[in-house]
């Protein structure tokens, strides 16, 4: 059986971990650098991060690996170094998991390569496969038990870097950020999104949404997906608020209490793997993990209810009327 | 209606502009440039067909998006024929000595090799008349000023998706004011992860949430200062 599968079978849910890069901005990272840089430079800041989330209740904790792929290192110069920072991401966070005292899992973060693909941008989806086997060779080598493949705006690259865990022999998940009018910047709704990466050959062991914008609109991409696919093991990571500008970092606006009731809404509306995205501390993660160990699943919410308890959504589904305007060259 | 029954050359130019709207709308490029070609050789400026057919064709399109109906794949094939509408219309502009709105400097910064709202918001403008410098991904704090020293633009757009490099926009802006020319340009910020008190808390003017609401900022910010200009000079008679 899949790891992420039997895992869910002892308890229902899962607590995934809080944010990567903003927490290691409170550790001195400083903006404009690769996070990816510190597995090989800054190593004791990271076990510490990973170590930090764990200690609150994480179930599975994600590889500071997000910018691994070569396309990204690129910018830093690193780009021969893939696999020796990408498998030094998964082996620190391998122990801190097996040292953990309880089961957790390692999630092989892999973020998009920040480029578009053909027809509208040069990167072809054989190209990213590549791309995409490289990072996963070096996360499979460093001990990842499940590719990780997350903030995806795009349906292509979803699918070329689904096909490089499958042919690295690796299981993976996928999530989408949904940011734009309630779907992704490319236009792909979390019910489309769903059902498309579910139809993948292999198919995910969960998907979902993380990042995006607000709370409030992370657990409507969740309804939407567990609408379409409710069968599904469904992920979602969100943002902790709204990020503010203090001193020289970033800091969010989200409270724990605030991040606990979003964990319950979350569960309610039907994901089973839960955590936080850009600004969860892991004070924030003790707090949704003490939510959902005294949560009893409650009814599905509706939109209102979830404004309701989180606040207003950052970028709600478009109002309008009309839809795409007709054409006279088409009949 | 088919493809095929649609003869762009005899429509009348009323039809062919409304025509044109469409097919921008469509990302239909090659049609954009027919178009193009067609009204100017009906004795067309080059500036009517940038505003009437190109421009307008586009802000129905950037009104589409801000509304959530069209998405960026939709929207950068629109800019993509008008970008070939304009490889027409630039050389032809600058000869005509055709009005600019503006001019802006625009990059994605340091850290961040995201693009694709950048080019959109260049792209679109372009389109809407500004002349737009655009310094490409990654951009320091140093390039940020030498092209601000070259090409003295009123407005300075800066973008990010990271949530590891929109910090570094208070970088840029701590720089300008260190260098006292915070107060002549505008500054307007962009990318995924922003918000407005995220960009009022690093300095900027504004925070625009897509390429569209780009646009009309930086409209509203030129306005803003002809009226000023308008104030501050004696008034004929």
């Amino acid at each position: 059986m899949a790891i992420i599968e039997e895992r869910l079978k002892e308890r229902g849910w899962l607590l995934a971990d809080g944010a990567t890069g903003t927490n290691l901005f409170d550790r001195g990272l400083t903006s404009g650098e690769a996070p990816e840089l510190w597995n090989a430079d800054r190593p004791e800041e990271i076990t510490r991060l990973y170590r930090n989330f764990t200690d609150a209740g994480a179930d599975i904790i994600l590889t500071n690996s997000f910018g691994g792929t070569s396309r990204r290192l690129m910018l830093h110069n690193a780009q021969s170094r893939v696999h020796d920072l990408n498998k030094r991401a998964a082996s620190l966070a391998r122990e801190v998991a097996d040292t953990s005292g309880r089961k957790v899992l390692v999630g092989g973060s892999v973020g998009p390569t920040g480029d578009l693909f053909a027809p509208l941008g040069e990167l072809t989806e054989a190209a990213a496969v590549e791309v995409f086997v490289e990072q996963i060779e070096g996360l499979k080598a460093g001990g990842a038990d499940v590719i990780w493949i997350e903030t995806m705006s795009a349906l292509e690259e979803m699918r070329a870097a689904a096909d490089a865990a499958t042919l690295c022999g690796m299981e993976y998940t996928i999530t989408a950020s949904f940011d734009t009018a309630g779907m992704t910047m490319m236009g792909l709704s979390p019910a489309n999104m769903a059902t498309s990466t579910l139809g993948f050959a292999p198919a995910p062991h969960g998907v979902g949404c993380n990042c995006g914008v607000g709370a409030s609109d992370l657990v409507c991409s969740v309804l939407g997906i567990t609408e379409a696919v409710p069968d599904a093991v469904v992920i979602a990571k969100a943002n902790c608020g709204v990020p503010r500008v203090k001193g020289d970092s970033v800091v969010y606006t989200g409270t724990p209490e605030l991040m606990a009731e979003y964990a319950r809404l979350a569960r309610d509306a039907g994901a089973s793997i839960i955590g936080g995205c850009c600004g969860t501390s892991p004070a924030h993660l003790a707090a949704m993990r003490d939510a959902l160990d005294r949560h009893t699943k409650r009814a599905r919410p509706d939109i209102d209810a979830v404004v309701a308890a989180l606040g207003p959504l950052v970028a709600p589904p478009s109002t309008a009327t009309s839809s795409r305007r007709p054409s006279r060259r088409r009949s | 209606m088919s493809d095929a029954e649609i003869n762009l050359a005899e429509l009348s130019d009323e039809d062919l502009v409304a025509q044109m709207h469409d097919d921008l709308y469509d990302g239909l490029k090659e049609e954009i440039t027919e178009g193009v070609n067609i009204l100017l050789g009906r004795g067309w400026t080059p500036y009517n067909v940038l505003t009437i057919a190109l421009v307008e064709g586009m802000r129905i399109v950037g009104e589409d998006f801000r509304d959530g109906i069209l998405f960026v794949p939709e929207v950068l094939l629109s800019a993509n024929a008008m970008k070939a509408g304009m490889f027409i219309l630039r050389p032809l502009l600058a000869e005509t000595g055709a009005p600019k709105i503006g001019k802006m400097v625009v990059g994605t910064v340091k850290g961040d090799i995201h693009d694709i709202g950048k080019n959109l918001v260049g792209m679109m403008l372009e389109g809407a008349g500004f002349e737009v410098i655009d310094l490409g991904v990654n951009t320091s704090v140093e390039r940020f000023l030498a092209a601000i020293d070259e090409h003295k633009p009123e407005i300075l757009g800066m973008s990010a998706l990271l949530t590891t490099t929109m910090p570094y926009m208070k970088v840029v802006i701590q720089a300008l004011k260190d260098k006292g020319i915070r107060d002549e340009l505008v500054v307007l910020v962009g990318g995924a992860p922003l918000n407005e008190e995220f960009a009022m808390s690093v300095g900027a003017d504004a925070y625009c949430r897509d390429a569209a609401v780009a646009v009309e900022t930086a409209q509203t910010f030129m306005k803003r200062r002809s009226n000023q200009a308008g104030l501050a000079a004696p008034k004929p008679a």
